[in-house]
C-alpha cells in the first residue's frame, strides 16, 4: 500500500492552475494501477508461506488479562522473538465463553493469516451458551498446553485427604459448598466428573461461580466455602504459605515440586478432563496454508521463549497435532456437553 | 518500625532517574486516559501490558502505577466541567462538581478534587505500609452476608438522590436494577434480557451505560438546545484560580470523612472505588441537611470534596490487597495481577518475602507518583477550566467522538456503538423529562453486588436466612442502618411539625425528601 502513498505526497506538491485538470487525471491512473497492482500482489501472495511468516493476527477471544489473552501474548512473544513470525498482533474479542470470537472468527473464511486461541473454556463457553458455530466450523491447528486444577481446602478445614473429604461430602450432597470458576467452566465440570464417580447426582452440587482463583480463596477464607476448585498455577503460592491445603489435582502425574500432593489418578478416581489450550486456523483456508500454519506454530512451540513461559505459567507441554487433534476436540467436547447436562445446565 | 526502614529501601530503589521518568509517564498518561470519557485507567493499563516484556518488572510496576492513580485524579475533570465522568468513580463527583463548575467555580472544583484525591490516596498508601499484612484477616471476615449488608446500607445512604422526586427516582433505580441484570446469570446460566443476542451475554458494562447516559446524553441535550437557550453559553470562571483558606476549612472534614469511607473498601471487593464514592456523597448530603444553609443542589464543596477523597482512599488499600492477597479487588488490579503473572511472580501472602525488593519499590513509588499527580493537577486546574471557552459545537462534537472511541477500545465491538447510541438517546430523553440519572447508575453499580451476596450468603448457608444477622460485622451494619432510618423519620416529623404540614403521609416513606 505504501505506493500509493507516496503518489498522494507527489500529488500534494503539483503546482496548481491549469495543470490540476491533467494532474488528477494522471494520478487517478497511477492510483488505480499501484493499488490494482498492490491488492492483486497481496491476494496472491497471501497464500505463502513468507507472507503468513511476515503478518499474523492472533485472535485471543477474551478480555485482556484473562487466560486466552496471556496464552495468546506468550505465543505472540515467542514467535517474535526467535524471528519466526515478524509481526504479530493480538486481537482481544472477549465475551460469552470465547463464543463471540468463535462466531467472529468463523466469517473470516478463507484468511490464512488469522489464528485464534481456543481451548477447554471454549468447549464449556459453547455448551453453555448453545453457541450456533463450535470448534467443527473451524481448522485445529494445535493443542499446545495443559495446565491442571487442584482441589483446596481452608488449612484449618477437618479434612486432611480428598478421601476424607468426599466421605463427608456424600453425607451431606447439597451442604457442602463448592467454589470455583464461572457456570461451565472447567473447575464447575471436573467436580461433576468427582460426583459421578463418587456416586452423588450433579444436580445436587452446591457451587458458587467466582471470578478467578484469588476471589475463590477468599471464599474458603471468609467460610463461604467448603472447598475449591481452581487452576494450580493460582493457587500454588498459598499452599507455599499455609493459607490452604492442597487435597488433589487432576494432573497426570504429581508435581516434582509436590510430591506429596496426590494426583486423583493415584487416588483412583476418575477425574481427567484438563484445561488444554490450543490454536485454530479459519475455515476455508488451503491445505498448502494450513501446512505453513502447523510449521509457525510447530516452531514456536519448540522457541526458547516457549519452553520459559510453559515454566512461568506452570503449563504442561501437551502438544498435538494432525488427525489425533481432531479426535480429541471432538471427544472433549462431548464430554463437556455430557457433563453439562448432568449438571442441569 | 521495620515497615519505615524497608520502604526507605523501597524509596532509594524508585529514585533512580529512570525509574522517576516511568512514573512521570505513567501519571501523565493515567491521567489523560483518565480525563477521556470511557477510557479508564484498566483500559491504559491493559494498553500497557505488552511492555512488560520489555521493561524489568520494577520499572513496568511503577508505570502501572502511576497510571492507575494518574486515571483516579484525571476522571473527575471532565466529570466537574463537562458533566462527563471518565470513569465509574467519577460519577458521584459530577453531582455537586458540575454545579460548582456552572457557578463559575470551576478551577475551585478542580483544585477541591484534586486535593480530596491526594488526601485519600495519601492516607490509604500509609495504611497499606503499615498495614498490609493485617489487610489479609480484615478481608477474611467480609462474607456474602456482610457484602449484603453493605449494599443495603449503601442503597440507603445514596437513597437521599432517589429523593427529590420519589416517583421519577424510582424510575430510573428500577431501570438502573433492570440492566444490570442483562446476561447469562453466573449462577443458573439462564438468560435475562439477552433477547438472544449473543453480544448480550455477558450483560452491558457500566463504562457504555455510564459513557452514554452522562456524557453522550449530555451531548444529545446540548445540541437540542444549541439555538433555543443562547444565554447557556459558556460559563466565564471567575475569581482565583485557587481554594480561599475558608473553602479549604469547609472542605477538610468532608476530605477526611471520605477517606474514612474509601478506605475499607478497598480490600473487599465490591465494585471497587464507585461504592464508596455514592456512600460519601450520601452522607455529605445527609450532614448538609442538618445545617443552616445548605449548600448541596448550588455547588457544594463537601459533595464534591468527600467522593473524591473516598474514591482514592481505595486505590492504596485496593493495591494492598492484590499485593498481599492476591486479590484484584477492581478491573485495574485484575490486569495487574495478569501482569505479575507475566514476570512470574505470584502476587499473595509470599510475595513479600520472594520479591521484597519489588513490593517496597513499588509501594515506595504510590507516594512518588500521589506527589507527582498533585503538583500535575494544582497548576493544570485553572486551564483545564479554560476548555469551557472552546464553543459548544466543538466542545461536544469532540466529546461525541471520545465517547465513542472509548467504547469502542474496550471491546472492538460495533454492537456497543449501537448499544451506546441508544443509551445516549435514553439519557437524552431522561434529562428531557427531567428523570434524574444518579439512581439508575447507582442501581446498576449495587444491584448486582446485592444479589450475588445475597445468593452467595443463602447457598452457602443451605437456604438459612440467620446467616444474614449471624456475624458482628453485619449487625452492626444493620443497627447503624435502623438508626440512620430512624434519625431521618424523627427529623422529617419534626420538620413536617414545624412547618404545620400534615405529618403523617410522609413518614411511612423510606426516602426522605430533601428537605423543603
Amino acid at each position: 500500500m505504501s505506493p500509493s502513498h507516496r503518489h498522494a505526497g507527489q500529488k500534494a506538491a503539483a503546482p496548481p492552475g491549469r495543470t490540476i485538470g491533467v494532474g488528477t487525471v494522471v494520478f487517478a491512473l497511477i492510483a488505480v494501477v499501484s493499488i490494482a497492482a498492490a491488492s492483486f500482489f497481496s491476494v496472491r501472495a497471501a497464500g505463502t508461506d513468507d507472507d503468513l511468516r511476515s503478518n499474523l493476527t492472533y485472535i485471543a477471544p477474551a478480555g485482556v488479562g484473562g487466560g486466552w489473552d496471556s496464552f495468546a501474548r506468550e505465543g505472540q512473544q515467542a514467535m517474535r522473538s526467535e524471528g519466526i513470525v515478524n509481526n504479530v498482533q493480538v486481537v482481544n474479542i472477549p465475551g460469552a465463553g470465547g463464543t463471540i470470537g468463535l462466531s467472529n472468527f468463523v466469517t473470516k473464511s478463507g484468511q490464512a493469516n488469522t489464528i485464534m486461541a481456543t481451548g477447554a473454556a471454549m468447549t464449556g463457553g459453547i455448551a453453555t451458551n448453545d453457541s450456533q458455530y463450535t470448534l467443527e466450523d473451524v481448522r485445529p491447528i494445535a493443542r499446545i498446553a495443559e495446565d491442571y486444577n487442584a482441589f483446596i481446602v481452608k488449612a484449618d478445614a477437618p479434612w486432611n485427604t480428598m478421601e476424607e473429604f468426599v466421605e463427608a461430602w456424600k453425607a451431606d450432597p447439597k451442604g457442602m459448598v463448592w467454589t470455583g470458576g464461572s457456570v461451565g467452566s472447567i473447575d464447575h465440570l471436573v467436580i461433576a466428573q468427582l460426583a459421578i464417580d463418587v456416586g452423588i447426582d450433579p444436580k445436587d452440587l452446591t457451587f458458587i461461580p467466582k471470578a478467578g482463583g484469588g476471589e475463590s480463596v477468599q471464599s474458603l477464607m471468609a467460610g463461604t466455602a467448603d472447598i475449591a476448585v481452581t487452576g494450580f498455577n493460582e493457587v500454588g503460592d498459598q499452599i507455599d504459605a499455609g493459607r490452604v491445603k492442597g487435597l488433589a489435582i487432576t494432573a497426570p502425574e504429581r508435581f516434582d515440586d509436590y510430591p506429596d500432593l496426590p494426583t486423583f489418578k493415584d487416588l483412583g478416581y476418575a477425574v481427567n478432563l484438563v484445561n488444554w489450550r490450543g490454536i485454530v486456523a479459519a475455515p476455508g483456508v488451503s491445505d498448502e496454508e494450513f501446512a505453513s500454519l502447523e510449521q509457525i506454530v510447530t516452531e514456536s512451540r519448540d522457541s526458547a521463549s516457549w519452553k520459559d513461559s510453559l515454566e512461568r505459567n506452570r503449563w504442561e507441554d501437551s502438544f498435538l497435532t494432525g488427525p489425533e487433534l481432531i479426535d480429541f476436540i471432538r471427544e472433549d467436547q462431548t464430554k463437556a456437553r455430557e457433563l453439562m447436562k448432568e449438571l442441569g445446565l | 518500625m521495620e515497615a519505615l526502614s524497608l520502604l526507605m529501601e523501597g524509596f532509594a530503589h524508585a529514585f533512580t532517574p529512570m525509574n522517576l521518568v516511568f512514573v512521570l509517564v505513567g501519571c501523565l498518561l493515567g491521567t489523560a486516559v483518565g480525563v477521556l470519557p470511557g477510557l479508564g485507567s484498566s483500559m491504559a493499563v491493559a494498553l500497557l501490558l505488552p511492555m512488560t516484556f520489555a521493561l524489568d518488572p520494577t520499572a513496568a510496576f511503577i508505570m502501572f502505577a502511576g497510571v492507575y492513580f494518574g486515571g483516579l485524579f484525571g476522571d473527575s475533570t471532565m466529570a466537574i466541567l463537562m458533566n462527563t465522568p471518565g470513569q465509574a468513580s467519577a460519577i458521584a463527583s459530577t453531582f455537586e462538581g458540575h454545579k460548582m463548575a456552572r457557578a463559575g467555580r470551576a478551577p475551585q472544583a478542580l483544585a477541591t478534587a484534586a486535593i480530596g484525591a491526594f488526601i485519600g490516596g495519601m492516607v490509604s498508601c500509609v495504611l497499606v505500609v503499615f498495614l498490609a499484612p493485617a489487610l489479609a484477616d480484615l478481608s477474611a471476615n467480609f462474607g456474602p452476608a456482610e457484602y449484603f449488608a453493605l449494599a443495603l446500607f449503601a442503597f440507603v445512604a445514596t437513597s437521599s438522590v432517589v429523593a427529590d422526586d420519589v416517583l421519577k427516582g424510582l424510575l430510573a433505580l428500577v431501570l438502573g436494577l433492570g440492566i444490570a441484570t442483562v446476561g447469562i446469570d453466573s449462577v443458573s446460566g439462564a438468560e435475562r434480557f439477552s433477547l438472544g443476542v449473543p453480544q448480550l451475554f455477558d450483560g452491558v458494562s457500566l463504562v457504555t451505560v455510564t459513557v452514554a447516559l452522562l456524557a453522550l446524553g449530555e451531548v444529545f441535550h446540548v445540541a437540542s438546545r444549541i439555538r433555543r437557550d443562547p444565554a447557556a453559553r459558556s460559563i466565564p470562571s471567575a475569581g482565583r484560580p485557587f481554594l480561599s483558606g475558608a473553602e479549604f476549612r469547609e472542605a477538610l472534614p468532608a476530605w477526611l470523612r471520605g477517606t474514612g469511607i474509601g478506605l475499607p473498601f478497598g480490600v473487599v471487593p465490591v465494585g471497587g472505588a464507585d461504592v464508596p464514592t455514592f456512600i460519601a456523597y450520601g452522607v455529605e448530603k445527609n450532614l448538609d441537611k442538618r445545617r443552616t444553609t445548605p449548600m448541596f443542589g448550588k455547588g457544594a464543596i463537601r459533595g464534591l470534596a468527600a467522593p473524591e477523597a473516598a474514591g482514592n482512599a481505595t486505590t492504596g488499600t485496593a493495591m494492598g490487597a492484590l499485593l498481599a492477597l492476591g486479590l484484584p479487588v477492581s478491573a485495574t488490579a485484575a490486569i495487574m495481577l495478569a501482569a505479575f503473572q507475566q514476570y512470574g511472580l505470584q502476587p499473595g501472602p509470599l510475595l513479600f518475602e520472594r520479591a521484597p525488593d519489588l513490593v517496597w519499590g513499588l509501594l515506595a513509588s504510590f507516594f512518588i507518583a500521589m506527589i507527582v499527580l498533585l503538583v500535575l493537577n494544582l497548576p493544570f486546574a485553572p486551564l483545564w477550566a479554560k476548555l469551557l471557552l472552546i464553543p459548544k459545537p466543538y466542545l461536544f462534537g469532540g466529546i461525541a467522538v471520545f465517547c465513542g472511541l472509548g467504547v469502542y477500545a474496550t471491546s472492538a465491538s460495533t454492537f456497543d456503538l449501537f448499544l451506546l447510541t441508544g443509551l445516549g438517546f435514553l439519557g437524552f430523553l431522561m434529562r428531557r423529562y427531567a428523570v434524574p440519572l444518579a439512581p439508575l447508575l447507582i442501581g446498576m453499580v449495587l444491584g448486582p453486588l446485592a444479589e450475588t451476596s445475597l445468593r452467595d450468603a443463602l447457598m452457602s448457608s443451605g437456604g438459612d436466612y440467620s446467616v444474614f444477622v449471624d456475624s458482628g460485622i453485619t449487625i452492626a451494619v444493620y443497627v447503624l442502618l435502623a438508626l440512620a432510618i430512624g434519625i431521618s423519620i424523627v427529623g422529617r416529623a419534626r420538620a413536617a411539625r414545624a412547618e404545620k404540614t400534615a405529618a403523617g403521609s410522609a413518614v411511612e416513606h423510606e426516602e426522605v425528601p430533601a428537605g423543603r
